[in-house]
């Protein structure tokens, strides 16, 4: 610049162009992410909530099982206290004699003699556990066992007993109150001394030795005997030296195992509905799917761009994968909440055993695991980032050019992807259904199921291709329109319908075992209980029996034409496992298809074999009893011989039942009362009246339980319905997901061809006539949504027979279709994914369309 | 044919933008005239207003003695579809249906028996220099091929208004110089009346007659001012 005598003087700096910071810089993380979330919000809200509902429902169920288990746990531990070992027999006691020889041992520091039963209570449904100790041995090792009354004597009282808090609330008692216990029919009356200071959340009472070896006629035998070795003695190698050394039926264990055992009974419970939860889950995760996949779709041209500014592949899918991350960090955080708030919901209303019975009585509390809040976390987040990777994948792959091309996003639904990973899946999965059970999981099981739904889902283009073709051509053009853009766009239809095609085969699959389950549960009823009433000594414990002087008076009542007599007793053959249960009742050894539903053929035992015994299902496929082969039954203290006649089936238990003729029984042990009795009565006789008479007739009548097997069948199945109530309500959450997943994936669609119903419009196409399109869009695409899904959940459903719940509960089924309730859920299904299509599309019939047409994008 | 008579659309909102006012416009069958004005002037919006996409605040839209005004939007829909064809910038082909159904697409609209649309598409394929395409995808064709196909669906149902906006925007400027010179010979050859919206000169002196639209309606055009000279290529 020239000063006013010419001379150059430097004027001010001049600012480069682009060094202005006010202009806003926009990162290729920001121009993915404001691409996608901020400008789909409904939907990106949508996939939050279907990730936040599968975690939610996992992390519920995770909670309250956890807290049970956890709550058992503590209960044993009370009552094991400080033990290093315990020495257990069958539920009926042992000889006593073997306490002193326990205790002499040099190994032992203390040894404290326990006797444990379940006790009736009279005018309660559920039993009270009693645990008789020595008090002066236990302050040793159970010292929460033992009170401290103001009155110390009574805890060598016979007839006292003190209360944990669970109990003292459950039995609204005081101190000073009679509580009465059934024994065979009499009562027995217990004073309520006290309250213990430990117990948490178990019910149970604790007693005198003594008195509750006379009050439930355990004189000479106990239960168990909890050890506390001395300082640096190897328990392991001690414990194994002294099983040996033991009779047959008693063993020796860890504290630990009785939890394992009890817990063990539930497990398979837990971990089905634990699957089910993750189902929810998984279903989200198809919805993060098929939102991510339109959405990546529809701005195909955007990250085209976005290649050819300079992003790499690896980071442009990073960046689609952290998009669909952010949906599962929000969906996870939401869902943990959500399932806290509903597992204290769930424990209020249904219990902590979630309806199936393993947990009552227990109300356990509610603790926040970290562990547990991390996994679930991470399997929010991991639904939500593996439903982005395929997408993320394809997109990055496409050639920028061909994705920059107006109209190329059809191109995207338009390839039909091979065959073969697809068929392998299903291959894979058939494969697995053969494979045994993990742990007495049924890992492969649930393995099959998951390969099948993949495989089908890799199939689906194919499939979609297929089922439209076959489809008749349409006479409406709207119509036929519908089904040539389904037609050219395979991969379109699969994105829209793997939500619900995962929901319907596996809700199918559910309905299907659960109606099978039910009426072969039905059919069995039928089967066992053939007689024209029943009766027991009590409903629970094992305090209650029948005496010879009953079931004698009973035989001899007038119209009673017939009386069999049975009894059952827990015997111990592993203690890593529950008791099974030894069943002595009458049986004909030539025609046992007469007194048990026996499967399969029975075996001809040979004269000089040792004589049958008949087990269950779960006996075979725990302990190995198969048919003909010969086992060892700890019985009276004696190791007795027997040889496996044949399998039956029992749906009261899953642990494993051992059926012999009474007879032998009492031979072997002298045992002569019995548990239960079933009654034919005489021809013209009244079943009102022999009711009557038998509760009139025997001392304590009014303590029977007596039962006609028309109310026996009705309450079981309500149970049966109760305990798979749970099941339902989760099965119900994943249609819900699945619904969801297809009204997001419409409402996308027609966002994504806005231009394409705006070009209709204008070309004289009405609302209506849109909206008839839309109408056969979803119908078509539900419609073989709901086809696939109901084949392979039939598929799924003789996985889930024949595989999981074998290999879970031991316990075998016919199958049974209720293609009445099917039909209907079906008709249903179809009816609201037509309906969500059309509100979904309402867009499509708005004026917005027609200015769609001057976009670029 | 085509009689519009002070036409005015005004925008409501945050703030109030005036459109269009006061467009006279008098077309007759064979009539074929280019539209050009600046960016926003209200060219597609016009467009919109002929096709009955939607609804003047003032004046009045006659098509063939029929008033745009009193029928509802499902009869102007029915007369769009039978009377009136568009060829857009952007080609909007619908990229599922083979080249052959998409030219099909009005005539089953309109519910033409399959003979009988079989014929007039071949007709139209082969007018279009597209015979040999029929069974192709979109896809497969090249931008100045699509828009041929757009010429055609627009005509093939012989409709009595063509309306083109911007239809040469993305071709090259060969394919735009056959694709202006296809529109015009057909909206001829069709006895239709065609109007073109377009931004380049040399496009619209394929037409008969050039307004300019401004925001005080639609006048006729003379080189001025208003639009800086554009030579050479037709969407230059």
């Amino acid at each position: 610049m020239a000063d006013a005598k010419g001379a150059v003087r430097p004027g001010p700096p001049v600012k480069e162009v682009g060094s202005d910071t006010t202009f806003p810089r926009v990162s290729a993380a920001g121009a993915v992410l404001r691409g996608s979330l901020a400008q789909n919000r409904v939907r990106a809200a949508l996939a939050v909530l279907a990730i936040a509902l599968g975690v939610a429902l996992g992390y519920a169920v995770q909670l309250i099982n956890q807290a049970a288990v956890n709550e058992l746990a503590q209960g044993v531990q009370t009552l094991s206290g400080d033990a290093d070992l315990e020495v257990r027999g069958p539920r009926g006691g042992f000889d006593e004699n073997l306490f002193p020889r326990l205790a002499r041992m040099p190994e032992v520091a203390v040894a404290s003699p326990v006797v444990e039963v379940e006790a009736k209570l009279v005018g309660r449904d559920d039993a009270l556990r009693i645990v008789g100790i020595d008090v002066f041995r236990a302050g040793f090792i159970q010292p929460g066992l033992v009170a401290l009354p103001a009155e110390r004597l009574d805890t060598l009282r016979p007839e006292a007993m003190f209360l944990s808090p669970a109990a003292m609330r459950w039995l609204a008692a005081a101190p000073g109150d009679t509580v009465r216990a059934q024994v065979a029919l009499s009562d027995v009356p217990l004073r309520v001394a006290g309250e213990l200071a430990a117990g948490g959340a178990q019910r149970f009472a604790v007693m005198d030795i003594a008195g509750a070896q006379a009050a439930f006629d355990r004189l000479g035998r106990i239960s168990r005997v909890d050890l506390r070795l001395r300082p640096g003695i190897d328990t392991a190698a001690f414990a194994e030296r002294l099983g040996g050394s033991l009779p047959p039926g008693i063993a020796v264990v860890r504290p630990e195992a009785s939890v394992a055992a009890s817990a063990s009974l539930s497990r398979s419970y837990r971990v089905n509905l634990n699957v089910l939860a993750l189902v929810a889950l998984f279903t989200g995760g198809l919805l993060v799917f098929s939102t991510q996949a339109h959405a990546v779709v529809r701005r195909r041209a955007q990250f085209a761009l976005l290649r050819v500014l300079g992003v790499t592949r690896r980071r442009l899918t990073a960046l689609i994968v952290a998009e669909g991350a952010l949906v599962g960090v929000a969906g996870s955080l939401v869902g943990l909440a959500l399932g806290f708030a509903l597992a204290h919901l769930a424990v209020r209303w249904v219990g902590a055993d979630l309806g199936s019975g393993y947990f009552r009585g227990v109300t356990p509390a509610l603790a926040l695991d970290p562990a547990a809040l991390a996994v679930f976390f991470a399997l929010g987040v991991a639904a939500a980032v593996v439903g982005s990777l395929v997408p993320a994948l394809e997109t990055a792959r496409t050639p920028p050019a061909l994705a920059l091309k107006a109209g190329d996003e059809q191109r995207a639904f338009a390839e039909l992807r091979p065959v073969l990973p697809g068929v392998a899946a299903l291959v894979l999965g058939a494969a697995a259904t053969a494979l045994p059970p993990v742990a007495g999981l049924p890992l492969f099981g649930y393995s099959a199921i998951a390969l099948l739904l993949l495989g089908t889902l890799m199939l689906m283009p194919r499939i979609a291709v297929l089922a439209l073709s076959l489809l008749p051509k349409p006479r409406p053009p709207a119509a036929r329109l519908a089904l040539a853009q389904l037609s050219g766009t395979p991969g379109q239809v699969t994105v829209s319908l793997a939500a619900i095609v995962a929901s319907v085969s596996l809700t199918v699959s559910m309905v299907i075992m659960v109606a099978s389950f039910r009426d072969s549960l039905d059919a069995w009823l039928e089967r066992i209980l053939p007689a024209d009433v029943y009766f027991r000594a009590a409903s629970g414990g094992d305090t209650a029996y029948l005496t010879p002087d009953v079931q004698a008076m009973v035989a001899a009542l007038p119209g009673v034409r017939r009386v069999e007599f049975l009894r059952e007793q827990p015997l111990l053959l592993d203690p890593a496992r529950p008791r099974v249960v030894l069943q002595a009742r009458t049986i004909d050894p030539a025609s046992p298809g007469r007194n048990l539903p026996i499967v399969g053929t029975p075996v001809e035992v040979p004269a000089r074999a040792p004589p049958p015994v008949w087990v269950t299902e779960a006996a075979v496929d725990l302990y190995g009893f198969a048919p003909g082969k010969v086992i060892e039954l700890p019985i009276a203290g004696r190791a007795e011989r027997f040889t496996v006649a044949g399998t039956w089936r029992d749906y009261a238990r899953q642990q494993g039942t051992i059926a012999m003729e009474r007879e032998r029984y009492v031979a072997l042990t002298g045992d002569r009362t019995v548990t239960n009795a079933a009654v034919w009565i005489a021809e013209g006789v009244d079943r009102a009246t022999v009711q009557a008479s038998i509760r009139d007739a025997i001392p304590g009548g009014d303590r029977l339980e007596i039962a006609l097997p028309g109310q026996i069948r009705e309450i079981s199945l309500q149970v049966f319905d109760r305990t798979f109530a749970v099941t339902y309500a989760l099965e119900l959450a994943a249609v819900v997901i699945g619904l969801v997943g297809l009204s997001s994936s419409f409402g996308a669609l027609v966002l994504a061809r806005r231009r394409e119903f705006g070009v209709l419009r204008h070309l004289g196409m009405t609302r209506r006539q849109i909206g008839t399109m839309l109408a056969t869009e979803g119908l078509a695409v539900s419609g073989i949504g709901l086809a696939v899904g109901l084949v392979l959940g039939f598929a799924i459903s003789l996985v889930l027979i024949h595989v999981v719940n074998r290999q879970s509960f031991h316990w075998g089924m016919e199958l049974s279709v209720p293609w009445a309730g099917l039909a209907g859920f079906g008709l249903l299904l179809l009816a609201l994914s037509t309906l969500t299509a059309l509100a979904s599309g309402r867009q499509a019939m708005g004026d917005e369309v027609v200015r769609a047409v001057k976009e670029d994008w | 044919m085509l009689s519009i008579r002070q036409l005015a659309k005004t925008y409501a909102g945050p703030r109030q933008r005036t459109v269009l006012a006061g467009v006279d416009l008098d077309l007759a069958p064979g009539d074929y005239v280019a539209v050009m004005g600046e960016s926003g002037v209200g060219k597609s919006t016009l467009l919109n207003l002929v096709a009955g996409l939607d609804r003047p605040d003032a004046g009045s839209i006659m098509l063939d003695g029929v008033l745009l005004a009193a029928l509802d939007d499902d009869a102007l829909t029915e007369l769009r579809r039978v009377r009136m064809g568009f060829v857009f910038q952007a080609f909007h082909v619908l990229p599922y249906l083979t080249v052959a159904q998409n030219v099909a697409l009005p005539l089953s609209l309109i519910g033409a028996a399959d003979a009988t649309a079989g014929r007039k598409v071949a007709a139209m394929l082969a007018a279009v220099g597209l015979a040999d395409r029929a069974a192709s995808l979109p896809r497969e064709l090249s931008g100045g091929e699509l828009q041929r196909v757009a010429i055609a669906r627009a005509l093939v149902h012989g409709p009595r208004l063509v309306l083109a906006d911007e239809p040469t925007g993305n071709l090259d400027p060969e394919s735009a110089a056959q694709v202006l010179r296809l529109l015009r010979d057909q909206v001829k050859a069709n006895a239709a009346a065609g109007i073109l919206v377009t931004h380049s000169r040399a496009a619209a002196q394929t037409a008969d007659r050039i307004l300019v639209l401004t925001r005080e309606g639609l006048r006729e055009s003379g080189v001025g001012p208003d639009f800086p000279a554009q030579g050479g290529a037709p969407n230059g």
